[in-house]
């Protein structure tokens, strides 16, 4: 334990964000100013400078990714910040920084939409377009913090394993988080680990850029060190040069995805609350949680055996665990502001182990507990 | 056999090129190298950028940090890398399409920021590499596989929009003027700012050849019929430079560079400002600048 005393402070989810990215060592902030994520960009724009990083407005979110994935290439850690419509202008250059393996952290402060929606409500709707918005295949990480705390916390997370395994990886808050202020802990410089992302141990001349070791993971040259590598977003071989060949194209796709499925256990976190005993589980993530979590112990007041599964991690999905939960519980009850997204996951996962049943409240207001202990009541009488 | 000084800068294990024969980007490689050569600028300390078409290949085949990036974005992503590393010579290379087209709005703000980037424009007059369809750039009454009976659409001049943008250098020559082109590289490395040189290019593949010139030699002759520099073309009306090219330098200047600026930002905001929300920054006047 650090002896020296931790800062305590009371934040929004928006200015927490910036607070773990800072401590997790993002120099670089590109974006364009969008409801409900702008208080990140702003506050980016007040502290970056101070601590001679670099921060930038862009003329719009094709440009703010661009720009931040070009900063990642330079060796700096970057990341943007945007909302429903910015993130879908993004997903082009998420493909780029997948193919090309470049790290990179993308907010993403849901709203509701389709288009522009509800840009003051909040909304989980961007699950699906957050691992397949991108044309093609590849994978994404994707972390959902459920309060104040886990911004910063699962900022931080989130720039390590972009880091680690050369990927973008997407933080997925949502308008409740962005401005629900909470009491946060800031942790110590000193006490965070921190990856950063491995570098070339051989001189230029014998460097071979996405020639990966059993990590899958190539080491990465920065810009300007003599290392001269081509980045592109065509299918290319190990050098980094354009080639359509079916065998290479098949070997660069499985091994970029690949490097994220094979360490998925050790990416995924995820929470849970009373699920020895428990009859029925509720799943939810992200603020929808709480509510979830809530009604979970008023439940249990009330006699029932519910359990409580928080997903922190959405993508590469936690499918083994919901797959456990399954074989022991008989029902199961998806809690999400959507129509149905992860609800899909789960029965893919449970295999039909336990009964899966939905519950959504689209409408941009939070789940009120008494609204699910209502689900729970008729699933469970 | 005598061998050119530009080779050795090239990745010589992935020649030959995909360029069709006739087609102008070799020479504008080559005015690249030979300007950066001759300025003895460090190669290892050069990053090459580019969008999607036929002048986004080019990176790849020369020995530099490189990144052939999406369609449009390229100048968006030499945005970030200048910025995060001004130390780095940053050198992009667009098309007709990615500065007129998709990447429009990147092109304007990078040259109202005026930022240290430069920009080589290869404009071949068409979409290319997709096969021959209309471009901002195509001349008006072009034959294009998406203008069958005409473009009839006008030719967007980026380097009038350039100036008007506010970057420091721009110039537009053909590959004729290829002394010209190597002067104006030579001038824009040496600038610090924003730097847009249009080059014309021929692609008699898919622009000539269904246009009546199937060759270069033709292209060539249809580009210096229409000629026009600068200078003649001032004073002149907008009547009687219809249908020219213009060519020159269209301006020299000297501007703040954003890159410079953002350092300067970085002192004022640790020196004189532990919190900057003030309002009323004094090292900035307010103003409205074009």
């Amino acid at each position: 334990m650090n002896n020296q005393k931790r800062k305590i402070d009371f934040l929004q989810g928006n200015d927490a964000i910036v607070e773990g990215a800072i401590l997790a060592g993002c120099r670089f902030f590109a974006g364009y100013p969008i409801t409900p994520s702008s208080e990140i960009m702003e506050s980016m724009a007040k502290k970056l400078p101070l601590i001679g990083g670099v921060f930038i407005q862009m003329e719009d979110e094709l440009g703010s990714i661009a720009a931040a994935i070009g900063a990642s290439l330079t060796g700096l850690k970057a990341m943007t910040a945007t909302s429903g419509p910015g993130f879908s202008l993004m997903q082009e250059n998420i493909g780029l920084a997948i193919m090309c393996e470049v790290p990179i952290v993308i907010v993403n402060v849901m709203r509701g939409g389709p288009s522009t929606g509800l840009p003051t409500k909040a909304s989980q709707a961007d699950i699906m377009q957050t691992r397949w918005g991108h044309h093609g295949d590849g994978e994404v990480i994707a972390l959902a913090p459920w309060s104040v705390q886990e911004c910063l916390d699962l900022t931080i997370k989130a720039f390590n394993l972009a880091e680690e395994y050369r990927t973008p990886v997407i933080v997925l808050s949502d308008a409740i988080l962005a401005h629900l202020r909470e009491v946060v802990t800031i942790p110590n410089p000193e006490e965070i680990e921190i990856i950063e992302r491995k570098r070339p141990k051989t001189p230029p001349e014998e460097f071979i850029p996405f020639k990966a070791d059993e990590t899958l993971v190539p080491p990465m040259a920065v810009l300007g060190e003599g290392y001269r590598v081509h980045y592109t977003g065509l299918s290319h071989d190990e050098h980094g040069y354009p080639t359509d060949d079916p065998e290479n194209y098949r070997k660069l796709i499985e091994r970029i995805t690949a490097k994220i499925r094979k360490n998925a256990d050790k990416i995924v976190s995820w929470d849970t609350k009373y699920i020895e005993d428990a009859e029925l589980v509720l799943i939810s993530y992200g603020s929808s949680a709480r509510a979830a979590l809530q009604s979970c112990i008023e439940a249990r007041k009330q006699g029932y055996n519910v359990g409580f599964l928080k997903l922190t991690t959405i993508w590469p999905f936690p499918e083994k665990t919901v797959k456990k939960i399954a074989e022991t519980v008989s029902k199961m009850l998806v809690l999400e502001q959507n129509m149905g997204q992860v609800v899909h996951l789960v029965k893919e996962a449970t295999e039909g182990k336990a009964e899966v049943e939905f519950y959504s409240k689209v409408g941009g207001e939070p789940f009120l507990p008494q609204e699910i202990l209502k689900q729970i009541r008729r699933i469970m009488k | 056999m005598k061998i050119s000084p530009v080779r050795k800068y090239l990745r010589e294990d992935r020649l030959p090129t995909i360029f069709c024969p006739g087609c102008g980007v070799g020479m504008i490689i080559n005015a690249t190298i030979t300007a950066l050569d001759q300025l003895k600028i460090d190669f290892k300390k050069t990053v090459m950028v580019s969008g999607i078409g036929c002048a986004g290949r080019i990176p790849g085949y020369i020995k530099v940090d490189s990144l052939h990036a999406t369609h449009g974005r390229a100048i968006a992503y030499a945005t970030g890398i200048k910025l995060a590393n001004p130390e780095l010579n940053v050198i992009v290379f667009t098309g007709d399409g990615d500065t007129g087209a998709i990447g429009i709005s990147h092109f304007v703000h990078a040259a109202r920021r005026n930022i240290d980037i430069k920009v080589i424009c290869v404009n071949n007059l068409n979409y290319a590499l997709t096969g021959g369809q209309f471009s901002p750039t195509t001349p008006k009454g072009a034959w294009t596989y998406t203008s069958p009976y005409g473009n009839i659409e006008g030719f967007f001049d980026l380097c009038e929009l350039a100036v008007a943008a506010g970057a420091s250098y721009v110039a537009r020559w053909t590959v004729r003027e290829i002394f010209s082109l190597v002067r104006s590289i030579k001038k824009a490395m040496k600038k610090k700012g924003f730097c847009f040189i249009e080059v014309i290019s021929p692609c008699p593949t898919n622009f000539g050849r269904r246009n009546k010139m199937e060759t270069s030699q033709e292209l060539i002759r249809f580009f210096k019929e229409r000629e026009i520099s600068v200078k003649d073309a001032q004073g002149l009306s907008r009547e009687e430079i219809r249908g020219k090219l213009i060519i020159g330098e269209f301006i020299d200047r000297e501007l703040p560079e954003y890159t410079e600026t953002y350092k300067e930002l970085i002192l004022v905001s640790q020196k004189r400002f532990k919190e900057p929300e003030k309002p009323g920054l004094a090292w900035i006047e307010l103003e409205i600048r074009y």
